[in-house]
């Protein structure tokens, strides 16, 4: 399965995926650029931002990617960053792309994540992706 | 005659609506929409609990918050306003200026707490204490040196990152454990609203550490990396023996050993660094991390469960007009 994500200021998001070392898009982060055409089914990677009240978990720029309907199709999961310091908004991000997309929160892991994180994305998306192969797909735009 | 030779600098004027970096902004953004006083914590709701800790717990107790107390008032006094004079933008200086006003709202609930909870006799014996505790004040100067107005403003946030990110965990465990066993939950609220502030500082002491870091040649990177880990192994040390000092009569210690080399790795990825602890010696104690973020845990996720008992969320109507569909 493809990862697309979106990775801010601290890099952390996008330390994770680097050393994750499977196929990532990164989704830009001027909302100038132009935004990557998925055409595969993908799990999304979003670090959250949540203010003490949970609001503006998600970063706009992965807002307005998933506003578009054709990426938005694509969506098969999320996995959240976050951290534990903030408190019940930890990785909020993640659950609402979840609730918002009908898709499954499939993990959560702190700024760049550690090795056992790793170790958990990787087993994870490969069974993931296994497990999609034998469910007919009923999302839609 | 000295005006003519060198006018008095003036500062820009700082203009909201002209942004050099996104970031100060959000910053700004989250740390005023997040801003607290303790009068908002019904902290005498926590007398009875209190009542309940032995001579020893409440010993322990209010010797940590003076503890905490001294750090957010080097970060108030003299750590933030040294990174203001390093700031970039005039953005940057406001955001700091937040950042060491909430030091002080810190600082000021640690006696909220103590009026609230406490005799001024058992108050006054710990802020002496605390003054004496060669540990404290071990970690303070080791911090203080690099806040030198002459020092390297990156290896200047490096200790601020280490401060706000590493240094409070050693106390703020206490409040946790409590919290955990149902004791002092009040307080631990009030804790929560400072760990979350203090998140929110290491993460943009870091970032700009970040954007200052990478302008650098590779060479001044290595020096300033090795600088790095060797200030954070030199508080390690520190925090080690303070950490038995505290903890050793309760038997926590080996449990908030755990918790620092947890906290150390956040700090160090907050720099934009990889970890230096291993997962094995981060396994922080579940209950410790509950009460850092509760009713987070409630839904399994997907790679964590069996898979069956995972969560696909329900779509729900938007309401913000960002999501548009």
């Amino acid at each position: 399965m493809q990862l697309v994500y979106f990775s801010g200021g601290s890099g952390n998001t996008a330390r994770m995926i680097a050393r994750l070392g499977l196929p990532a898009t990164r989704l830009p982060l001027r909302s100038s650029t132009d935004q990557p055409q998925v055409t595969a089914p993908f799990v999304l990677v979003c670090p959250t931002y949540a203010d003490g009240m949970g609001r503006h978990a998600v970063p706009k720029q992965v807002i307005r990617f998933l506003n578009l309907p054709a990426s938005r199709a694509l969506l098969r999961g999320v996995i959240a960053g976050g951290n534990r310091n903030f408190g019940a908004t930890f990785a909020r991000a993640g659950e609402v792309i979840a609730a918002k997309c009908a898709v499954p929160l499939l993990y959560r892991f702190e700024l760049a994540g550690t090795d056992t994180d790793l170790l958990n994305i990787r087993s994870g998306l490969a069974r993931f992706t296994a497990a999609q192969k034998d469910i007919p797909c009923l999302m839609t735009a | 005659m000295k005006d003519f030779i060198s006018p008095r600098p003036v500062p820009r004027a700082v203009n909201w609506n002209r942004i050099e970096d996104e970031i100060d902004l959000d910053v700004w953004n989250r740390l005023t929409v997040n801003f607290w006083l303790p009068e908002k914590v019904p902290l005498s709701n926590d007398v009875q609990s209190w009542s309940q800790l032995t001579d020893e717990e409440r010993q322990l107790t209010i010797r940590v918050f003076t503890g905490l107390t001294l750090l957010d008032t080097i970060q108030n006094g003299i750590g933030a306003p040294a990174l203001m004079a390093d700031a970039i933008t005039p953005h940057e200086e406001a955001v700091l200026s937040n950042v060491a006003f909430m030091e002080a709202v810190h600082a000021r609930s640690y006696s909220s707490v103590f009026s609230t909870l406490c005799h001024t006799s058992e108050v006054d014996e710990a802020f002496r204490w605390s003054a004496e505790n060669e540990h404290l004040q071990a970690k303070s100067r080791l911090i203080l040196d690099e806040y030198d107005a002459r020092a390297n403003p990156l290896k200047k946030k490096i200790a601020s990152v280490f401060l706000e990110s590493f240094l409070f965990y050693s106390g703020f465990y206490l409040p946790m454990h409590w919290s955990s066993r149902a004791r002092l939950t009040n307080t631990a609220d009030l804790i929560r609203l400072i760990i979350r502030d203090e998140a929110i500082h290491g993460y943009y002491i870091g970032y700009k550490f970040q954007r200052g870091y990478e302008r650098l040649p590779e060479a001044e990177r290595a020096e300033l990396k090795d600088f790095a880990f060797a200030l954070l192994f030199d508080l390690y040390d520190i925090e080690a023996r303070y950490a038995e000092q505290l903890y050793d009569g309760l038997g926590l210690t080996e449990d908030v050993k755990n918790f620092l080399h947890y906290n150390a790795n956040k700090a160090l990825q907050n720099l934009g660094f990889e970890a230096l602890f291993p997962d094995d010696a981060c396994k922080v104690n579940p209950a410790i991390m509950a009460a850092l973020s509760p009713n987070s845990d409630e839904n399994h996720d997907f790679f964590s469960g069996s898979g069956s008992s995972y969560v696909i969320g329900k779509a729900v109507a938007t309401e913000d007009e960002d999501w548009n569909f």
